[in-house]
C-alpha cells in the first residue's frame, strides 16, 4: 500500500497533536507509590502506570458525524500481605489520592481468605526491546484526519455511493514497577482506518490497522469497498447449505480470534476449553500451524505481561497438533512448568491469553483461490459471532458487507447474506489452501496476523432478507 | 464540579461555540469474583474527568480530560472547538437541535442499602458460600460467582443555562455452575447468564437475589444436562423465560429503533435497520397483543435504563415503540428528533463515562405485561419448547435475521412440563416472529432484567439498558437450527 498522502498543514484552527507525557514522569508516579506503601509497612506492592491518547474521526452519509478526542492517565496499584492481594485503580495521582488507593487496597485484601496459591511477586527481568512508537502516527491531527476523510466521501459522492467509517490514531505508554525491583515500560502508536461503501441496498467494507499510519492509504481502502460495493448489488438468495467458502483475513480473523482463550492453561485446567483433553492430539489439519508471537513485526503489545514476566513466542499449533499452551506463573507453577509470560494483571479468575496469533499462512492469492473454485462463495467479513457449543467450538454469525458467489473461477455476482453455524475446529481440519499471513483487523476479536483460507463444507444453515 | 463545568462552557462560548454542553463525571467501582473456591477479581475503581461536546463552524466537536483544573479543562474545551472546525471540513448541512427546556435539578435514582458501605466479607462471605453449594454437586467442574457494584456521579451543564446533577447506584450479580462430561461442556447461570441480573440500586437487589438457596439447582441442572436429550430441529410452538424474552427485546426491537441506526449513522460498526423512516406507523411489527415502550422514567421500575435526565439534558420520558402491534416510534435526540416529525427529542442519549460522546442508546424497552398465568399458559399448550436462560445471541447487521441459544429448555406435552432438552436454539426474522406471539404472561411474572454489556459506538462504549418481560408464547418458530447438519 502507498503512504497516505493527507498530511497538510493548517494555520487557522488545527492544534498539533497531543503527546504523552515523558516516561520519567510515569516512573516517579510509580516510584511514589512503592515509597507511601512502603511507609505503610506493605510487604510487597506492583503498580501500573498507563497513560493514552486517542482520536476518532467518524463520518456517514458521506459527512463527519462524531469527532472525538481523549487523554487519560490510570494508575493501578497492588498490594499482597500475608497471602492476600487486591488491585485498586484510580486516574487521581496526587500523594493524598495514591495514598487513598493504598489504603482501599489493603482494605479489600484484609477482607478475603488468604490465597495458597499466591505467589511473590517477580522480581527484575530482562526484556527483549521492541520498537513501536511510530511518530507519524502519533503526531497525526484532528484535522489531517478530516481531509483524509473527506478525500474518502468525495470519492463515494463520485460513485452515487454513502461512506461511513472511522479513521482514528492513539498512543500509549504503559510502566509497570514493583517492591522487588521489576521495572518495565512500552510505548506504541496505533492508526486505524475503516470505511463501508452503500450503494443502493448493497454494501461492503475495508479496513486497515497499523502502528505506521503510513502502511495504509484511507483513499486506497475507500476504492476498494467502492468497487465492491458496486458488485454487491442485486444479490441472488442461494439456498443454505454447505460451501466452499474463501474468507478473507478479516474474516479468518474474527472467527480463529475466539480460540484464543482456549489456548489458556487456566482455561485448560477449568475444563472450559474446547482444548481440555485434548493437548497432544491433531485436532487440526496438518497445513495449519499457530503461535503466538508479540515479537511478528506485524503484531502491536508490549514484551511483557500483567505481572511483568517477559512475553516467548510460543507454538500453540504445530500442523495440526495442539503442541502448548501459555502460562501464567500460577498456572506454571500448577502444570510444574515455566510461566511464558502471557499472565493478566492479578487478581482475576482466568490467569493467561495468547494476545498476538500468529496463523501460519501459504502461498496462494485469494486470485488462485478464486480461479480454482468450480461453486463456492467469498466472504468479505463475519459479523455477530457468538458461540453456539463451547466443546465444539461452533460458532454462529451472519455474513456482511459483501459476499460474493463463485462459479467456474470466477465472481458472477453477489449473493444475499446467509447464517452460519460452524465449528472453528472442524473448519480448520477443512481448509484447503492458504495465502500469505497478513496483520487483520475486524471487529469480533483484537488485530492478528492471518492468512485468507480456502475452506470446503462450511455450513450455512440460513438466509436473510438482504 | 460546577467550575470546571462553566469554565469550560465559557471557554468554548469565547472560542465561538454558539452550542456546548459539558458532564463532569465521577464513577466507582468494586468488582468481586470467586471461582471454584477462591477469590478471583477483587478490585475497585475510580476514575473522574470531564468531557465537553461542542457545535462550531456547524459542526461537532468532543473533547475530554482528566486534568480538573482551570488551565485543564480551559484547553479540553478549546480542543473541543478546533476539533468541531475540522470536523466542518467534511459537514453536508450544519447541525440542528430541537429545542429543550432549561433545567436545574439534582436527582438521586433508589438505594437502600449503599453497596460500598456493606463489608466487603459479608459480600466475600455469601458468593464462597454459593459457589461452594454448587461445587457440592457431583459432576460440576467448575463454579463461578460475581457482584458488581457501582456509583456514578454525573453533572451535567449546558450553553442553554441547565445544569443537572444525577447519582446512580447499579448493583449486580449473578452465579454459575459448568460441568464437562465426556465431549461436551454444559453450563446453568442464575439468575441470568453473562454476569447474573443488574438493576439501579444497591445491596438489596444482591440480598433479594437468594443466591445460596438456589445454587445446589444451578449445578444439579449443570450436571443434569449431560443426559437430556438433544432438543429437536422442527417448527413449532416456543415459550421464552423471561430473561430470554427480555434479550429477544434488546436485539430485535431495541437495536432497530434507534434512529442514529435507521440514520446511516452505525453502518461501518453496529449496522444499519430495516425500520426504515416509512415503516413508522406503517409497519404491523407484531401480533396485536404485543406493546412494547422505552420508559427512562423511575416509575417503569429500577432498571440500568432508568434516569432523570439523559446525558443531553433531557428529562426521562415514555416513548409507545409498539402500539397493539403497530410500530409506533423510535428512539431519538435533540439532532435526530426533527427528522421524523418529533418537536421534542425523546431523551435517550447517554454516555459511558466522561470520556465518551453521549450517543442514542436503548433506555428501558419492555414489553407490557399479559393476562396469562404462566401456568395456564403451559397447561393450554398441547405441544412446545420452553427455553430458558441465553446461551448465544446473533443478529445480521440490519436487525432482520437472528439466532439465539438457550442453556435450558423443556418439553411441552400435553399442557405439562416434561422432559429437560439440551442444547437448545431457535431462529426468525424479527417481524415474523413477533407476529406469532399469541400469549403473553402477566405481571405477576414481568420482571425488569437488566442487560449491562451493550456494545455500540467507535470508540466502543458499554451501556446497560433494562427490559422488562414476562414470559410469552410463539407459534411456528425454527426450532434447533444451530445444531443442525453438525
Amino acid at each position: 500500500m502507498s503512504p497516505m498522502k493527507t498530511r497538510r498543514s493548517s494555520k487557522h484552527f488545527s492544534p498539533v497533536a497531543a503527546v504523552l507525557r515523558p516516561e520519567r514522569q510515569l516512573h516517579q508516579i510509580g516510584a511514589t507509590v512503592l515509597r507511601l506503601a512502603k511507609e505503610r509497612g506493605v510487604p510487597e506492592t506492583e503498580v501500573h502506570v498507563d497513560e493514552s491518547i486517542y482520536a476518532l474521526t467518524r463520518f456517514a452519509n458521506n459527512a463527519i458525524h462524531q469527532h472525538v478526542a481523549e487523554q487519560g492517565l490510570v494508575v493501578s496499584v497492588r498490594t499482597v500481605v500475608d497471602g492476600r492481594t487486591a488491585r485498586v485503580t484510580t486516574n487521581r495521582v496526587d500523594e493524598n489520592a495514591l495514598r487513598a488507593a493504598i489504603d482501599d487496597c489493603l482494605s479489600l485484601a484484609s477482607n478475603q481468605p488468604k490465597d495458597p496459591q499466591l505467589l511473590p511477586m517477580s522480581g527484575k527481568q530482562k526484556y527483549r526491546v521492541v520498537h513501536r512508537f511510530q511518530p507519524a502516527t502519533a503526531a497525526l491531527t484532528a484535522e489531517e484526519r478530516a481531509r483524509a476523510v473527506k478525500g474518502a466521501c468525495q470519492l463515494a459522492e463520485k460513485h452515487s455511493q454513502m461512506a461511513a467509517g472511522i479513521f482514528s490514531s492513539g498512543q500509549s505508554q504503559s510502566v509497570l514497577v514493583n517492591s522487588r525491583g521489576l521495572t518495565a515500560a512500552y510505548r506504541q502508536a496505533n492508526a486505524t482506518f475503516s470505511i463501508t461503501m452503500q450503494q443502493g441496498s448493497a454494501a461492503s467494507w475495508a479496513k486497515a490497522n497499523s502502528g505506521d499510519v503510513r502502511q495504509f492509504d484511507p483513499l486506497e481502502l475507500a476504492k476498494v469497498a467502492s468497487d465492491k460495493a458496486a458488485r454487491a448489488e442485486s444479490p441472488a438468495e442461494l439456498e443454505p447449505g454447505k460451501y466452499t467458502v474463501i474468507l478473507e483475513p478479516a474474516a479468518v480473523l474474527d472467527l480463529v480470534g475466539f480460540l484464543f482463550y482456549d489456548f489458556a492453561a487456566t482455561a485448560v485446567a477449568d475444563k472450559r476449553s474446547c482444548f481440555s483433553g485434548r493437548v497432544g492430539k491433531a485436532l487440526l489439519g496438518k497445513n495449519i500451524t499457530i503461535a503466538d508471537d508479540v515479537y511478528d513485526p506485524h503484531q502491536l503489545g508490549a514484551p511483557f505481561d500483567g505481572e511483568g514476566v517477559p512475553r516467548q513466542r510460543v507454538v500453540l499449533v504445530d500442523r495440526g497438533i495442539v503442541k502448548s499452551l501459555v502460562y501464567s506463573r500460577c498456572s506454571a507453577k500448577q502444570a510444574h512448568t515455566k510461566p511464558t509470560g502471557h499472565g493478566f494483571a492479578l487478581p482475576n479468575e482466568y490467569g493467561e491469553a495468547p494476545m498476538n496469533l500468529v496463523v501460519g499462512g501459504g502461498k496462494t492469492s485469494i486470485e488462485e483461490m478464486i480461479a480454482s473454485t468450480d461453486r463456492g462463495l467469498l466472504v468479505t467479513r463475519l459479523w455477530y459471532i457468538r458461540e453456539v457449543d463451547p466443546y465444539e467450538k461452533i460458532m454462529t454469525g451472519m455474513t456482511r458487507d459483501g459476499l460474493f458467489r463463485i462459479e467456474k473461477g470466477k465472481i458472477v455476482g453477489a449473493a444475499r447474506n446467509f447464517r452460519f453455524n460452524q465449528s472453528v475446529l472442524e473448519m480448520l481440519r477443512n481448509v484447503e489452501s492458504l495465502g500469505p499471513a497478513q496483520r487483520a483487523t475486524g471487529e469480533e476479536a483484537f488485530e492478528m496476523v492471518v492468512p485468507p483460507m480456502k475452506v470446503r463444507n462450511f455450513n450455512f444453515s440460513e438466509v436473510t432478507k438482504f | 464540579m460546577w467550575d470546571f463545568c462553566g469554565h469550560s462552557l465559557e471557554v468554548a462560548r469565547l472560542r465561538g461555540a454558539p452550542y456546548a454542553d459539558v458532564r463532569v463525571m465521577h464513577l466507582r467501582q468494586r468488582d468481586l469474583t470467586t471461582k471454584s473456591g477462591r477469590v478471583g477479581t477483587l478490585g475497585q475503581n475510580e476514575s473522574i474527568g470531564l468531557g465537553i461536546r461542542v457545535v462550531a463552524n456547524g459542526a461537532w466537536g468532543f473533547a475530554s480530560t482528566d486534568q480538573l483544573t482551570r488551565e485543564g479543562v480551559a484547553a479540553c474545551a478549546a480542543q473541543a472547538v478546533a476539533i468541531a472546525r475540522s470536523s466542518a471540513l467534511a459537514k453536508k448541512e450544519n447541525v440542528q437541535l430541537v429545542p429543550e427546556g432549561t433545567y436545574v435539578d439534582s436527582w438521586q435514582g433508589p438505594c437502600l442499602k449503599d453497596p460500598f458501605e456493606i463489608p466487603l466479607e459479608t459480600q466475600l462471605e455469601l458468593l464462597l458460600a454459593a459457589d461452594a453449594a454448587m461445587r457440592k454437586v457431583k459432576g460440576v467442574t467448575l463454579s463461578e460467582t460475581d457482584m458488581q457494584f457501582r456509583k456514578i456521579d454525573t453533572w451535567f451543564a449546558s450553553s442553554s443555562g441547565s445544569k443537572i446533577h444525577q447519582r446512580r447506584f447499579l448493583s449486580g450479580c449473578g452465579i454459575v455452575a459448568t460441568s464437562f462430561q465426556g465431549e461436551a461442556i454444559q453450563k446453568r447461570s442464575y439468575p441470568n447468564s453473562f454476569g447474573g441480573q443488574h438493576v439501579l440500586g444497591g445491596y438489596e437487589l444482591i440480598e433479594s437475589m437468594e443466591l445460596l438457596h438456589h445454587a445446589p439447582r444451578v449445578g444439579e441442572e449443570a450436571v443434569a444436562l449431560h443426559s437430556a436429550a438433544q432438543c429437536p430441529e422442527k417448527t413449532g410452538t416456543l415459550i421464552l423465560g423471561g430473561s430470554q424474552l427480555g434479550l429477544q427485546i434488546h436485539e430485535s426491537i431495541g437495536h432497530p429503533i434507534e434512529l442514529d441506526r435507521v440514520l446511516g449513522q452505525e453502518a461501518n460498526f453496529a449496522g444499519t435497520s430495516f425500520l426504515t423512516l416509512d415503516k413508522l406507523h406503517n409497519l404491523r411489527y407484531a401480533s396485536p397483543i404485543v406493546n412494547v415502550v422505552a420508559d427512562a422514567r423511575i416509575a417503569h421500575g429500577a432498571g440500568l435504563g432508568s434516569f432523570a435526565y439523559d446525558d443531553e439534558g433531557v428529562p426521562a420520558q415514555r416513548i409507545d415503540v409498539i402500539k397493539d402491534g403497530e410500530f409506533t416510534g423510535y428512539l431519538s435526540s435533540r439532532e435526530t428528533a426533527h427528522l421524523v416529525g418529533l418537536p421534542r427529542s425523546g431523551g435517550t442519549m447517554r454516555t459511558e463515562s466522561w470520556n465518551r460522546l453521549p450517543m442514542i442508546r436503548m433506555t428501558n424497552v419492555s414489553i407490557l405485561p399479559g393476562s396469562w398465568t404462566l401456568d395456564n399458559l403451559i397447561a393450554d399448550t398441547d405441544d412446545g419448547i420452553f427455553m430458558d436462560t441465553n446461551r448465544s445471541w446473533s443478529i445480521d447487521d440490519r436487525r432482520y435475521q437472528f439466532q439465539f441459544s438457550t442453556e435450558i429448555a423443556w418439553e411441552i406435552k400435553g399442557g405439562k412440563r416434561s422432559r429437560m432438552l439440551k442444547n437448545p436454539s431457535y431462529s426468525g426474522i424479527t417481524t415474523e416472529f413477533w407476529n406469532s406471539c399469541d400469549a403473553i404472561t402477566n405481571a405477576h411474572n414481568w420482571v425488569l432484567w437488566g442487560t449491562p454489556n451493550c456494545g455500540k459506538g467507535q470508540p466502543m462504549q458499554v451501556m446497560g439498558t433494562g427490559h422488562g418481560a414476562s414470559p410469552a408464547r410463539f407459534r411456528n418458530v425454527k426450532i434447533g437450527m444451530a445444531f443442525s447438519n453438525q
